[in-house]
């Protein structure tokens, strides 16, 4: 493997060391540090996964129930999240005769997004703004998150209230978290769907049945 | 006419630099090195846009499938093993240290408390199949998954719960974790996700 070289016996007359070259082949060295290249490659995870953060609302009975209610009912709105990927949302208090007060939309970015951009209109211009003021280094990063989280709590931004029926699916659900965080709103809550949601979403099927046939 | 010589010269490339630049590598990936945790079932997540990162120690992590089937695992040995001594001590089974030792290696666990005994004495490889379609309890009448959560808590008051859960899983299953852990007063964990490409969109 490792061979030794003599060389330059022929010019010195006088000088009685032998010059030695001495050249280690490498080849087998790299062929084993390639080895173990690909085996850390492949056994590690290089990116962490990603995670949402995400409070629950304590779940004592007298607090919460309260709570709910006291959401000023022309900012609330309330996505039902229902079996095969349907979203169904109203806004304000819920109009439990009338089926037709729930509408539908879906999870695209032309369907619930635009819904909660109009609703959230001013928060959202003023998160882009202050972005835009962090990219040029006007304000620094603690200032904008500081900032951002006020116009988010701000007054007149809306409740959004997510109720998951049993048939959606965890998709589902985080693309709804999703959607509030691409839309800048800060208070949103994560209920059961109440009895009445359900009666409502039953008729909405069968109320859209009866259209269809 | 002589022919041309041909002149036989061994071909010897110098392989040092290469040698350097793939010790170089090495030395990168195993620095940054982290392993890929086994885990008794695929599972996909959803993505999402959200870009925080997910913290490495004192991390809870709990795994739900598609069916429901639910597993935890603890990232600190020191932390498994006393949860286990105190899930032994309510459910009134008894450890070896030799089981508990055994138990602590667990990257994940997800047994019935009635069946953890059993499956300990089995073998690494039998373990790996019968995992798969065991699962913790976590249902109104015997919610064992309640119990290994405030334990794990109590074992270390420092502990991140992270919830990794199939995109397909029905809200059910979910509703079933949230409220237990909301029960605890677990009320700021993480969901696991993965970053959604631009594509997607």
């Amino acid at each position: 493997m490792a061979e030794i070289q003599e060389s330059g016996d022929k010019k010195g007359k006088g000088s009685k060391q032998k010059k030695m070259s001495i050249r280690v082949d490498f080849t087998p060295m790299v062929d084993m540090n390639m080895l173990l290249i690909t085996f850390f490659m492949l056994c590690t995870s290089l990116s962490k996964p990603q995670t949402m953060e995400i409070s629950m609302p304590s779940n004592d009975k007298n607090i919460t129930e309260e709570q709910q209610n006291k959401v000023k009912a022309s900012q609330a709105l309330t996505l039902l999240l229902d079996a095969d990927n349907k979203l169904y949302y109203y806004e304000g208090e819920p109009d439990y005769d009338n089926y037709a007060s729930l509408k539908e939309t879906t999870y695209e970015a032309d369907g619930l997004r635009k819904i909660l951009l109009r609703k959230n209109a001013d928060a959202v211009k003023k998160v882009r703004e202050l972005k835009e003021k962090k990219a040029r280094l006007e304000i620094t990063e603690e200032e904008c998150k500081k900032q951002i989280a006020e116009v988010k709590s701000g007054k007149n931004t809306p409740t959004v209230i997510i109720k998951a029926t049993d048939r959606s699916t965890y998709k589902n659900l985080v693309d709804a978290l999703d959607e509030m965080q691409i839309c800048s709103i800060g208070k949103y809550v994560i209920v059961d769907v109440a009895e009445g949601d359900q009666v409502l979403l039953d008729h909405y099927h069968q109320g859209s049945d009866a259209a269809h046939v | 006419m002589s022919r041309a010589k041909i002149q036989k010269k061994a071909t010897f490339i110098d392989m040092t630099a290469m040698s350097d630049v793939t010790v170089l590598l090495l030395t990168f990936f195993m620095l940054t090195a982290s392993f890929v945790k086994k885990e008794p079932v695929q599972v996909v997540t959803p993505s999402s846009v959200s870009e925080i990162k997910i913290p490495e120690t004192n991390l809870l992590s709990i795994l739900v499938d598609t069916n429901g089937k639910i597993f935890m695992s603890l990232d600190k040995q020191d932390d498994m093993a006393t949860t286990l001594e105190a899930m032994g001590e309510e459910y009134g089974v008894t450890f070896t240290p030799q089981e508990v030792k055994k138990f602590s290696l667990f990257q994940t666990f997800g047994v019935p408390m009635k069946n953890l005994k059993s499956f300990l004495a089995l073998s690494g490889e039998e373990q790996d199949k019968v995992l798969k379609n065991q699962g913790i309890p976590c249902d109104s009448i015997d919610n064992q998954f309640k119990a290994w959560v405030r334990h794990a808590r109590i074992a270390n008051p420092d502990l991140r719960i992270a919830i990794k859960a199939d995109q397909q899983t029905p809200y059910m299953v979910i509703k079933k974790v949230m409220n237990s852990l909301q029960d605890l007063k677990e009320n700021r964990y993480n969901l696991i996700t993965s970053l959604k490409t631009s594509a997607e969109d």
